[in-house]
């Protein structure tokens, strides 16, 4: 089985998120940035498949030279190849339109992405992806087992989860629970020694125009203090949620 | 060239969030002077949506969509959209919208922008305000394609009233056969899913385990909330995953969110950001998320909790 893991560059989960540029820009300065933790489930889950059932994992990123060092990250924790496509990640679109050059390219059985990177949160491009390369497509997914070509796949939907039989070539857009917290792999030092001498392929972008463009960012509007309640005086924020908040 | 709304439905009866996209579209549709075409597959009542702002609903009545299916139901909205001509087509953020729009954008040619807050800030270019960062940011983004889905985030925009009438027209669009087939669903009945509540109360390490969770569950069964829990609980095994709410779990946009005994690290306070009213209960005056919120109490949640119970119980009982 051959597995394409997708890996976003993002900023790390604590990041205060500052723009440049009259607005049009995220800052990156300062800012740590590391696997989208939705693909870091995903990655995790392949490797299980890689050892437990022989797969090969390939992860690949669309952008440019800054986002190597997280693909080597990727290679540390275990992946055997990196892809990088060479343009910046401007709309879901295109990124999904790059990403399914690679999986054609690459005749992958099952790409694994996450449910949405945790800076632009589109949650679009695996199901764009799986549209365009004509896969199945399974998103929030929380659970995935892989049985020659048949798929068994666990849902997250409102309220619950569901079940479904699937098979691949298959897209898979997960999140925890795919595998647990605690099953999560930080590279150790003879991981990264390894991760350098992996191949890292830069390929050239296919054309793909964006459909949508971000014209400005803007902060929320500062909040004003918190109204502090007495703990013997709860009818005060009875009072305060339905008079004043109107939320009750 | 009308605008087209999928509206939601569980079994048969729409959901609140089927009204809200339809407000919604009605808001888009006026300002670019057309009517909105509302889809709704095997729902009852269908010409409700009239009272929100829908002139016409294409009414779908087919078994092979009894369960709900991302491709057959992407495929039936984009049969619809192109019967109509519509140049843009809303959704919800519902887990079932979120699905099945990718799929759709792909088949209609279309820009697709989720997580959006308010309507078009301009409709030349076609300009719409979402969230980004996980709600610590807005992006005001334009959709450069002929044909625009926009994905609004839950409860940003409300149910507002109108008082035309929906005509109604049996629609059968033409279903693909579909690789994924639904084996079983494990849901409770009896409680509120997140995504749909207006009232999220959520517990923390502060409660200090699981036997505790009793007086949360109360206090949201008085309010009609769902419950919810910060990544340590989850993590720990104390509620299910599908409780935990924030950065890498699920994003609440609720009117009212109460966060007890969590202290607010920032991948928390991220993914409830977008919620309305605030409010904390937590021992440490010093927990940062008394900086978030817009209400609160410094105390200890075992006495705190029952006590609002209590008082919300008289409240709803005077007011009903």
């Amino acid at each position: 089985m051959k597995i394409l893991v997708c890996i976003s560059h993002v900023p790390d989960t604590t990041s205060k998120i500052n723009f440049t540029d009259n607005d049009t820009k995220f800052d990156t300065n300062g800012v740590q940035f590391v696997i989208n933790p939705n693909d870091e489930f995903g990655l995790t889950r392949a490797m299980w498949f890689k050892e437990k059932q022989g797969a090969s994992v390939d992860v690949v990123n669309v952008g440019g030279p800054e986002t190597e060092p997280t693909l080597r990250k990727a290679l540390a924790i275990g992946a055997d190849t990196a892809i990088r496509v060479n343009t910046p990640a401007t709309d879901g679109f295109s990124v999904a339109k790059q990403l399914a050059n690679v999986v054609k390219d690459g005749g992958y059985d099952l790409v694994i992405a996450g449910r949405e990177s945790i800076d632009y949160n589109g949650a679009m491009v695996p199901g764009m992806l799986a549209s365009m390369v004509d896969a199945n497509f399974v998103t929030n997914c929380i659970n995935l087992e892989i049985d020659g070509t048949n798929a068994k796949a666990v849902r997250e939907i409102d309220g619950g989860k569901e079940t479904v039989s699937t098979s691949l070539p298959l897209v898979i857009a997960g999140q925890k629970g795919l595998v647990e917290e605690s099953d999560l792999r930080i590279p150790n030092m003879r991981g990264i020694m390894m991760a350098r001498k992996k191949p890292l392929k830069v390929v050239e972008p296919t054309d793909a125009t964006s459909e949508t463009s971000t014209a400005s960012f803007e902060k929320p509007a500062p909040k004003g203090d918190v109204k502090l309640v007495d703990a013997d005086n709860i009818d005060e924020l009875v009072n305060l949620l339905h008079n004043e908040a109107k939320v009750i | 060239m009308s605008v087209l709304v999928y509206t939601e439905s569980e079994q048969g009866k729409f959901k609140k969030a089927a009204f809200e996209v339809v407000s919604y579209a009605k808001a888009v549709a006026d300002q670019m002077g057309t009517s909105v075409t509302a889809v709704a597959v095997n729902a009852d009542n269908a010409e409700s949506l009239g009272n929100y702002g829908a002139s016409k609903v294409l009414s779908i009545k087919n078994d092979g969509l009894s369960k709900f299916n991302a491709k057959k139901y992407a495929a039936a909205i984009e049969d619809a959209a192109k019967n109509e001509g519509a140049k843009v087509v809303v959704l919800s953020s519902s887990a079932n919208s979120k699905y099945l729009a990718p799929l759709l954008a792909v088949g209609l040619d279309a820009g697709y922008v989720s997580n959006v807050v308010e309507v078009p800030s301009s409709t030349s270019p076609f300009t719409v305000k979402r969230t980004a960062f996980t709600n610590k940011a807005f992006a005001n983004t334009e959709i450069n394609t002929d044909v625009k889905i926009v994905g609004i985030s839950n409860n940003s925009f409300g149910l507002v009233e109108s008082d035309g009438s929906a005509s109604v027209e049996d629609f059968s669009p033409s279903i693909p056969d579909s690789g994924v087939t639904v084996e079983s669903v494990d849901k409770a009945s009896d409680k509120v899913a997140i995504a749909d509540a207006e009232i999220v109360v959520s517990g923390g390490r502060g409660l200090k385990g699981p036997e505790n969770w009793g007086m949360v569950e109360e206090l949201a069964e008085v309010l009609g909330a769902a419950t919810a829990c910060s990544k340590p609980v989850s993590d720990l095994g104390w509620r299910p995953h599908s409780e935990h709410v924030g950065q890498t779990g699920k994003p609440v946009a609720a009117n009212l969110y109460i966060a007890i005994g969590i202290s607010g690290a920032i991948q928390h306070l991220a993914g409830i950001n977008a919620s309305k009213v605030k409010v904390v209960i937590n021992t440490d005056p010093e927990a940062p998320f008394f900086k978030a919120a817009d209400y609160g109490i410094v105390g200890d949640a075992f006495e705190v909790v029952p006590k609002l119970t209590e008082k919300l119980k008289k409240f709803k009982a005077q007011n009903a």
